[in-house]
């Protein structure tokens, strides 16, 4: 079977900055994105807000171009203030176009 | 009934115990949870049922005796920032950006605090004013506002005050309170009898476990106390003491009831811990969670809830002699 090599980038972040984190993404030209919730603990330590909800992973399937303009916004928006990571997993798919 | 009888009664009522025994669930490490969408149904079901009672009461107030403590009110939620800012930058020596983020909080109101104060009220066979709920919405965002403004002033604000804004006035809250309130009018107390059961008498019910959850996320600030130091804890109970005597005063001043004076009162000195914890997280992102939740959920809503309310009670009782 013909597969595409894509990078998946995952975003775990805050339930009160998702409409952000989402433009962020729409911005640098992801076309799709799936949202679950999730919940953890990280180095800063502070959990902000008793009634924000669970946090939230975000995943997109993109180039890697726009992968790496998504990295860089989400580092340049929101690390200094927020608990937000974001990483890359190599990603096979197929109907390659239906993501780029 | 007198005084001492009525902070009893208070403290041992099924609202202030069920409190006492989320706290406890939480320091024994219980495995107790409340799953979010129940937390999010009370709150749902409490806020606008406050809204639709409360509604139904005005529809039958006329206008000219809800425009005194409306103004009242109004006021009090532009002072009081303003106040708790001052006390925070002087006598705390708190940075710009934390000094607004608490006092945003403080200028604001906590509608758990309010209700609890109702039904105490209540109890002391002195209700307060129907369209007091009203009032709490009013309260709400003025102080949110002028907070996060004298932070946008001062030059700290990092995040967006208007993105802070619209979010408080679209957020669950405000849009349960008013839109039960405009229902409830519109609807007058005859178009509430069918629904009056469900959301009157299930209502106190709701009440008390929503204060079970509130107990454990209360207890569980309380190993931050030693992070805020004590200058905050002290803060948050000398100055909602202020903020209510400065509230029941003015009440008093204006002809409210005792029942309409404790309420405001313990209305003006509690803190937000919905609404101002999400707008200033946007406006304010540099200022520590742990100083405005820990002092307003952990210290400022227990205190109101035991002794705070009665307090308020009894200054309203005793400035009506």
């Amino acid at each position: 079977m013909h597969t595409v090599d894509l990078k998946l980038v995952t975003v775990i972040t805050e339930r009160l900055l998702k409409d952000r984190v989402l433009d962020d993404l729409r911005k640098c030209g992801a076309k799709g994105f799936t949202i679950s919730n999730a919940t953890g603990e990280g180095s800063r330590g502070v959990r902000a807000s008793e009634w924000e909800g669970q946090n939230l992973r975000i995943e997109s399937v993109v180039s890697r171009a726009v992968a790496d303009k998504i990295v860089e916004a989400i580092a340049d928006d929101f690390f200094e203030n927020y608990a937000v990571i974001v990483f890359l997993h190599d990603v096979q798919v197929v109907r390659g176009d239906k993501y780029v | 009934m007198a005084s001492i009888d009525l902070l009893l009664a208070n403290l041992l009522s099924p609202v202030v115990l069920a409190f006492v025994l989320g706290v406890l669930a939480q320091l024994v490490k219980s495995d107790l949870e409340f799953p979010p969408p129940l937390y999010d149904a009370l709150s749902i079901y409490l806020l606008f049922a406050i809204g639709l009672k409360g509604g139904a009461e005005l529809s039958v107030t006329p206008i000219a005796e809800f425009l005194g403590p409306a103004a009242l009110t109004l006021l009090l939620g532009v002072v009081t920032p303003i106040t708790a800012y001052a006390v925070l930058r002087r006598l705390g020596r708190f940075d710009r950006t934390n000094a607004a983020a608490v006092a945003a909080h403080y200028g604001s109101v906590s509608a758990v605090t309010f209700i609890a104060s109702t039904a105490f009220a209540e109890r002391a066979g002195v209700a307060a004013e129907g369209f007091m709920p009203a009032l709490v919405a009013i309260l709400e965002v003025p102080a949110i506002v002028v907070a996060l403004m004298i932070a946008h002033v001062r030059g700290s604000a990092a995040g967006s005050w208007k993105t802070a804004l619209r979010e408080i006035m679209a957020g669950r809250s405000i849009v349960l309170m008013l839109g039960g309130l405009v229902i409830g009018a519109v609807a007058g107390k005859s178009g509430m009898e069918p629904v009056a059961p469900f959301f009157v008498e299930g209502f106190k019910g709701a009440l008390t476990l929503f204060l079970l959850e509130m107990g454990m996320a209360a207890a569980s600030r309380l190993r931050d106390l030693k992070q805020v130091g004590a200058f905050l804890v002290g803060f948050g109970i000398f100055v909602p003491i202020l903020h209510g005597a400065l509230a029941v005063w003015g009440a008093d001043f204006i002809g409210m009831g005792i029942g309409g004076a404790a309420v405001l009162g313990a209305m003006v000195s509690s803190a937000s811990y919905i609404a101002a914890p999400a707008a200033v997280r946007i406006a304010l992102p540099k200022a520590s969670p742990t100083l405005y939740l820990t002092s307003s959920l952990g210290i400022t809503f227990p205190f109101n809830l035991t002794l705070g309310i009665p307090l308020y009670y009894a200054m309203a009782t005793w400035l009506a002699r």
